[in-house]
């Protein structure tokens, strides 16, 4: 377990960020690629991102915890199944990072709280026996915002991470951790959670592709519940193909998550080979206004452009379209969200699991509980149990809860209109670039409307992903986010693929 | 859209989620949840009447597995876990008492 001061002006070595030469794109289609003809060895290629974990860790803060003795064990089985000429899997040694929130047994499991330190589950996350198998080599545990609430890991209980890019601005959140851990070159690719935003707003912010899939796609066994109506797995990459290949391998079915999507895993490396060959010839895309004015930074807009420029270039139409209902979908989000959440941690109790305070010495079993959960909760996971309490309680529920959840079925059907005039939507991902420590702490507001783009996806259950598209005015990391119908994964990598390609040429 | 919220729905709510709070952590609370539901009234205005609550955003309802044994978590491994553990169950302070 690491831990760090609250963050600088720069991290404890005095640099101020990573400068990763140019052209550092260390794929996960390269790496497997490679490792699986036997031109590198999975062993070479984790001592490379070991090597650059060594170097500027301390700075960044992306891993609560290194799991290099492992990684190792892997990369030696992958290199003698190549060897012996037995298929070592599609990810192949590629390293990957995985958010502090998936169970991986035997490993501290912590999602960044005092309430869960030193825990180490009994089973693994369904995601990550599916990457085992794959050939991945996990490197590591990602810090986050406490239980993923939050937006720039700033709610971690273990401190911060650092936005590799520039070491005085944070790196987004709540899957932070691992965005910084791609951007670094950590990992070559990393898994997030996504509630309201949390893998698309840090990939915006670190530079990176971040993909939220449709409710259902990805299984959610063994992913520390948050907001369970909401919550979904998705990939972290340098590339879009990179996040293809990644969604496809942990994509499918899981008959150990009821809310599992009980359909083929979808195809969706070879969309993205279609959209850069051939690019998106008669495809409609809809730049929703509600998201696209107010609230929004000049640059982050003028990047908006850029990307809707580049799919008109490829072949599509880019059209306006009001979506009215997602002005509602920040209260809606916010009180539905903290509603399921104050469920979820309930389990928290001091009994099966985690801290327990006044164990013999307690009145009763609810001093117990009440003590425990005061000593182990931060204060922003306090803030959302009480909220989602006061939400569910007695005479409030119809007010608050209750109508959260009809104006999410508005939201549903305004997308649903949406979508018969649109094949995708294209909006920004984050109001801004990466902010810096301490700018959006005093108020819970500011913090929360940073999600005011991301939110309504998580609602609808639809998918949605951030592709990079340039960088503001201050030289930081800009993405636009594509949005599209249920199970339309294949589509929108498509289109990320034409944006992607103009920042290329 | 409610009554404004009191020191005393606080006290309320954090009872209910098994919270032990000082009286700064309440002041502060009441602060910050007063202004967050104030901002989040705005879903008053709209008007919901004769639409569903979504609770699950793709529709799916129930779903079945055959009822078959499976092996489930080693025991041993599930206690170790705990924070206090007795003749393979979970020791707890006392559930009854005078209070």
């Amino acid at each position: 377990m690491s831990s760090s001061s609250a963050a600088g002006v720069a991290g404890p070595t005095g640099n101020v960020g990573i400068s990763l030469p140019p052209g550092h794109r260390d794929t996960a289609s390269v790496i497997a690629a490679d490792v699986r003809s036997g031109a590198r060895s999975a062993v070479d290629v984790l001592a490379e991102h070991f090597a650059r974990i060594d170097a500027s860790e301390i700075d960044v803060h992306a891993f609560n915890h290194v799991m290099r003795a492992e990684a190792q064990v892997a990369a030696i089985e992958v290199d003698a199944a190549v060897a012996a000429g037995r298929d070592p899997g599609v990810l192949a040694g590629v390293p990957l990072a995985l958010k502090d929130n998936m169970c991986t047994k035997g490993i501290p499991t912590t999602c960044s709280s005092k309430i869960l330190q030193g825990w180490e589950p009994p089973y693994n996350a369904t995601v990550v026996d599916r990457l085992a198998v794959a050939g991945a080599l996990f490197v590591g545990k990602c810090n986050l915002d406490e239980f993923a609430m939050g937006s720039s890991t700033e709610n971690s209980a273990f401190g911060p991470t650092r936005n590799p890019h520039d070491f005085t601005k944070v790196p987004g959140g709540s899957s932070g951790g691992s965005a910084a851990a791609v951007a670094a070159g950590y990992a070559a690719v990393s898994l997030g959670s996504d509630t309201g935003g949390s893998i698309r707003q840090p990939a915006s912010l670190c530079g990176l592709v971040g993909v939220k899939p449709t409710y259902g796609l990805v299984s959610r066994f063994g992913l520390i519940a948050f907001a369970s109506s909401l919550d979904q797995i998705g990939p972290f990459s340098h590339t879009v193909a990179d996040a293809a290949l990644l969604l496809e391998a942990i994509s499918g079915h899981d008959p150990m998550d009821s809310t599992s999507y009980n359909a083929p895993a979808p195809l969706l490396q070879a969309a993205v080979a279609d959209g850069v060959a051939n690019g998106v010839a008669g495809l409609r895309v809809g730049i929703v206004t509600e998201l696209a004015g107010e609230g929004m930074s000049a640059d982050v807009l003028a990047r908006l452009e850029v990307a809707a420029q580049r799919l008109r270039d490829a072949g599509a139409t880019v059209g306006q379209i009001s979506v009215p209902s997602t002005k509602f979908g920040l209260s809606a989000y916010y009180l539905i969200a903290p509603a399921e959440c104050s469920s979820n941690l309930a389990r928290y109790d001091g009994v099966r699991y985690g801290l327990r305070i006044k164990g013999e010495s307690a009145a009763n079993l609810q001093d117990m509980m009440s003590a425990s959960r005061a000593a182990g909760f931060g204060p922003e996971v306090k803030r959302r149990i009480m909220l989602g309490t006061y939400a569910l309680s007695a005479g409030y529920y119809d007010a608050y809860y209750g109508q959260a959840q009809k104006i999410r079925t508005l939201i549903i059907q305004d997308f649903a209109q949406a979508y018969s005039q649109f094949d995708v939507l294209l909006t920004p991902t984050s109001p801004t670039t990466a902010f810096s420590f301490g700018d959006k702490t005093a108020d819970p507001m500011t913090m929360y409307f940073n999600d005011v783009a991301t939110i309504p996806s998580n609602l609808s259950g639809d998918p949605a992903l951030s592709v990079p598209c340039g960088v503001g005015d201050d030289g930081m990391p800009i993405g636009v986010q594509l949005l599209g119908p249920a199970l339309s994964e294949a589509t929108l990598l498509k289109a990320a693929a034409v944006i992607e390609k103009g920042n290329w040429s | 859209m409610s009554s404004p919220l009191t020191r005393a729905d606080v006290v309320h709510v954090a009872g209910l989620a098994r919270i032990a709070l000082t009286d700064s952590e309440i002041d502060q609370y009441l602060v910050d949840l007063a202004g967050i539901l104030g901002h989040f009234s705005d879903i008053a205005s709209v008007n919901t009447e004769g639409i569903s609550p979504t609770a699950h955003p793709l529709g799916l309802t129930n779903v079945f597995r055959a009822d078959v044994v499976r092996p489930s978590l080693n025991r041993e491994e599930v206690l170790a876990m705990a924070p206090l553990a007795e003749d393979d169950r979970f020791r707890v302070p006392k559930i009854l008492g005078e209070s």
